[in-house]
C-alpha cells in the first residue's frame, strides 16, 4: 500500500521513505497485537473445551458444608477452592472455566447466524435493486434506530429462554453491518464488465458472489465478525444477568455475576471473578477487532 | 425553505415506518407467545368462560382483523389491563417513567459535560501521557459490559468505601452510581468522538492560517476548532440519548432504580406481557422522536444536510 504513494521530488522521497518505515512499524507491531488477542481467544476456547479436565470440582454440585467459602490456597479435600464458593456452595473457579462453554459457544453461533443472514440479505439487497432493497434497508434503518436490547428482552420473554432462541435473536441483532458491506460491494461489481461477461458465459449469480464479491470483502467481514463477537459475548451475559439468557444451574459468565449480586457485601469473590474474565474477553476481542480493521480495512475506520 | 419541509416530510415518513415495523414486530412476537387467557383467569375456569374471555378480547377473530384492531388500539395507547397491577398497562408504564427520564437525563448531561472536555483535550494534547491514558480509559468504557461495570462500583463504591447507597431512589446520593454507569458507555463514546472531530478540524487550512496569523492557541481552539467540530458531536451525542434508553434496563436492575426498564424485566417475570409491550412500545416513540429531533437539529445546524 504504502509503496503506491507517488515520490515525485526528492526532499519528498526522504518523507516518503520515514513514513513508510513508520507504517511498517506500525503494521508489525498491529500484528503482534492481533496474534496475542488471537492467542487469548484461542486459549479461552481451550479452556472451554478441557473444561471437564480442567475444572477442579463438578460446577453444578451443591454442598451446604462449602456454602460462601473465600478465595483459598488451602485444601480441606484435596482441591481447593482457589477462587472461593457460591451460595450453594459450588466451586466458583469450575463454575468460571465451564461459564466458558456458554459464551463462546453462544457468541460464535450467534456471529455465524447473524452473518449468514446479513451477507444474504446485503447479497439480495445489491443484485436484485428495486423494492428488495428498499425493504431489507428500511429494515436495517428500523432497526439501527432502536436500541436492540428492549426488542431482544420482549421476543425471549414471550419465546422463553433456550439456546437457539438466544443465538437467534442475538445474531439478528448484529446482521446490519454485515448486509451494508456486501451491497455496497456488490452494488460497486453489478455495473462492471466482467459481471456482465460472467452473466453472458451463462455463470450464475452464486458464481459471481463466491468468486468476485466474496474475495473482495473477506478482510471486512473478518473486522466486522471479530467485533460482532465482542458485541455478542456482552450481549450473552447481559441477558444472562437479567435471568434471560442461559438458565440456571448451567453456569455462565453473566448469570453468576446475577447470582452473586445478592451477597456482594459477604461474599465479592461469587460476581467478581466471572465478571473480570467476562470484561477482560470483551475487551481483548474488541480490541483485536479494532487492530484487525487498521490492519486490513482502514476504510472501515468511520463507522 | 421547501428543502427543509421535504427533508422534515421525509425524516417522519421514515420515522413512522419505524414505529409501524416495531408495532408489527410487537404483535407477531404476542402471537407467537400463544393464549394468553389462561394466564388471566384462575387455573379452575370452565371452560365456558375460557371462551367468553377469548371473544372478549377478540382472539377468535381472523388475525388480519386482531392485527388492525392491534394498531387502533396501539394509535390510541391501549396495551391492555396489566395482569399484576389489574390496571390499564400504559398507566402503569407512565408511573414508572419519571424515574428513567431523571437516571437518563442525568447521565446523559453528566456524560457529555465530562466527555467533551476531555475529548477536545485529548485532541490538543494529542500524543502526550494525557492523551493515551484517556482514550485508554474511553475503550475500556466502550466495550466492558454495563452491568459488571456497575457491580463493581457497587462493590468499591457503596460496600468497601461506604460513600453511596447501594440501591433505590431518593437523593442525589442515591442518583450518582446508577447514573455514572449508565453515562459511561456514552461518555467514552462522546469523547472519541470529539477527539477525532476535533483532530480532522485542527488539521484544516483556516486553522493554520489562523495560526499564521499569530492568534493565541487558546482563540484558535476555542473560536476557530470547536464551532467547526460541534456539528458531528452534537449529532452523535444526540443519538447517544437513544442508546441511554436501552442502558437504562441493565442500570435500573443492578442498582434496583424503579424505572421502567426494571419494570419491563420485573413484568417479564410476572408474565405480565401487557407492560413490557407497552415499555417496548414506549421506548421505540421516545427513541424515534429523539431521532427525529436530532434530525431536524442537525439540518438547522448544517445546511448541506437538508438537500440529501
Amino acid at each position: 500500500m504504502a509503496s503506491s504513494i507517488p515520490a515525485s521530488a526528492p526532499a519528498e522521497s526522504a518523507a516518503v521513505t520515514l513514513h513508510e518505515a513508520r507504517a511498517g512499524r506500525q503494521a508489525r507491531r498491529a500484528r503482534w497485537q492481533i496474534a496475542g488477542g488471537v492467542g487469548f481467544v484461542l486459549l479461552v476456547a481451550a479452556v472451554a473445551v478441557a473444561a471437564p479436565w480442567l475444572a477442579p470440582h463438578d460446577p453444578i454440585r451443591q454442598s451446604l458444608r462449602a456454602r460462601l467459602a473465600a478465595p483459598t490456597l488451602e485444601a480441606a479435600d484435596g482441591k481447593a477452592h482457589l477462587l472461593g464458593t457460591d451460595h450453594l456452595g459450588r466451586d466458583v473457579l469450575s463454575r468460571v472455566i465451564y461459564g466458558a462453554r456458554v459464551s463462546l459457544l453462544v457468541g460464535f453461533a450467534a456471529v455465524l447466524v447473524g452473518g449468514a443472514i446479513g451477507s444474504a440479505l446485503g447479497i439480495v439487497a445489491g443484485f436484485r435493486g428495486g423494492w428488495a432493497d428498499s425493504i431489507i434497508m428500511t429494515l436495517a434503518d428500523a432497526q439501527l434506530a432502536f436500541p436492540f436490547i428492549l426488542l431482544a428482552i420482549g421476543i425471549i420473554a414471550v419465546l422463553g429462554p433456550s439456546f437457539p432462541t438466544l443465538v437467534v435473536v442475538i445474531g439478528l441483532s448484529g446482521w446490519v453491518a454485515y448486509a451494508r458491506i456486501l451491497r455496497s460491494q456488490v452494488l460497486s461489481l453489478r455495473s462492471r464488465e466482467f459481471v456482465d461477461a460472467v452473466h453472458a458465459l451463462g455463470g450464475s449469480v452464486l458464481r459471481i458472489v463466491v468468486r468476485h464479491v466474496l474475495p473482495n470483502v473477506l478482510s471486512s467481514l473478518v473486522v466486522i465478525a471479530t467485533l460482532e463477537l465482542a458485541r455478542a459475548i456482552v450481549l450473552e451475559a447481559t441477558l444472562s444477568f437479567l435471568g434471560l439468557g442461559v438458565q440456571p444451574p448451567t453456569p455462565s459468565w453473566g448469570g453468576m455475576v446475577h447470582e452473586g449480586r445478592e451477597y456482594l457485601d459477604s461474599a465479592w469473590w461469587i460476581s467478581t471473578w466471572p465478571g473480570l474474565i467476562l470484561m477482560a474477553t470483551s475487551i481483548v476481542v474488541s480490541r483485536t477487532g479494532d487492530w484487525l480493521r487498521d490492519l486490513l480495512d482502514p476504510t472501515l475506520k468511520g463507522e | 425553505m421547501r428543502a427543509l419541509l421535504s427533508f422534515i416530510g421525509y425524516r417522519l415518513f421514515r420515522a413512522l415506518i419505524t414505529l409501524w415495523i416495531v408495532s408489527t414486530v410487537v404483535f407477531v412476537v404476542m402471537r407467537l407467545s400463544g393464549d394468553p387467557v389462561p394466564l388471566l383467569l384462575p387455573p379452575d375456569a370452565p371452560r365456558s368462560e375460557i371462551f367468553r374471555v377469548r371473544a372478549e378480547l377478540g382472539l377468535d377473530r381472523p388475525l388480519p382483523v386482531q392485527y388492525g384492531v392491534f394498531l387502533g388500539n396501539v394509535l390510541r395507547g391501549d396495551f391492555g389491563r396489566s395482569i399484576h397491577f389489574r390496571e390499564p398497562a400504559s398507566r402503569v408504564v407512565m408511573g414508572y417513567l419519571p424515574a428513567t427520564l431523571e437516571l437518563g437525563l442525568t447521565a446523559f448531561l453528566f456524560a457529555v459535560v465530562v466527555a467533551v472536555p476531555v475529548g477536545l483535550l485529548s485532541a490538543v494534547r494529542r500524543n502526550t501521557f494525557l492523551d493515551h491514558a484517556t482514550m485508554g480509559v474511553a475503550l475500556v468504557g466502550q466495550s466492558a459490559p454495563t452491568f459488571f461495570i456497575g457491580i463493581l462500583f457497587i462493590l468499591l463504591l457503596s460496600l468497601k468505601g461506604g460513600w453511596f447507597p447501594t440501591s433505590g431512589r431518593g437523593t442525589w446520593a442515591h442518583l450518582a452510581l446508577p447514573a455514572l454507569t449508565l453515562a459511561l458507555f456514552t461518555m467514552a463514546s462522546v469523547a472519541r468522538l470529539t477527539r477525532s472531530a476535533v483532530l480532522e478540524v485542527l488539521r484544516a487550512d483556516y486553522i493554520r492560517t489562523a495560526r499564521a496569523k499569530g492568534l493565541a492557541e487558546l482563540l484558535v481552539v476555542a473560536k476557530h476548532t470547536f464551532k467547526n467540530a460541534a456539528i458531528p458531536i452534537v449529532t452523535i451525542t444526540g443519538l447517544q440519548f437513544g442508546t441511554l434508553l436501552g442502558g437504562a434496563v441493565v442500570t435500573e436492575t443492578v442498582f434496583a432504580w424503579p424505572g421502567i426498564g426494571r419494570l419491563a424485566i420485573q413484568s417479564i417475570y410476572n408474565r405480565d406481557y401487557p407492560v413490557v409491550q407497552c415499555v417496548v412500545f414506549l421506548s421505540a416513540v421516545l427513541f424515534i422522536v429523539l431521532n427525529f429531533l436530532i434530525d431536524l437539529i442537525y439540518g438547522f445546524l448544517d445546511p448541506r444536510i437538508r438537500s440529501r
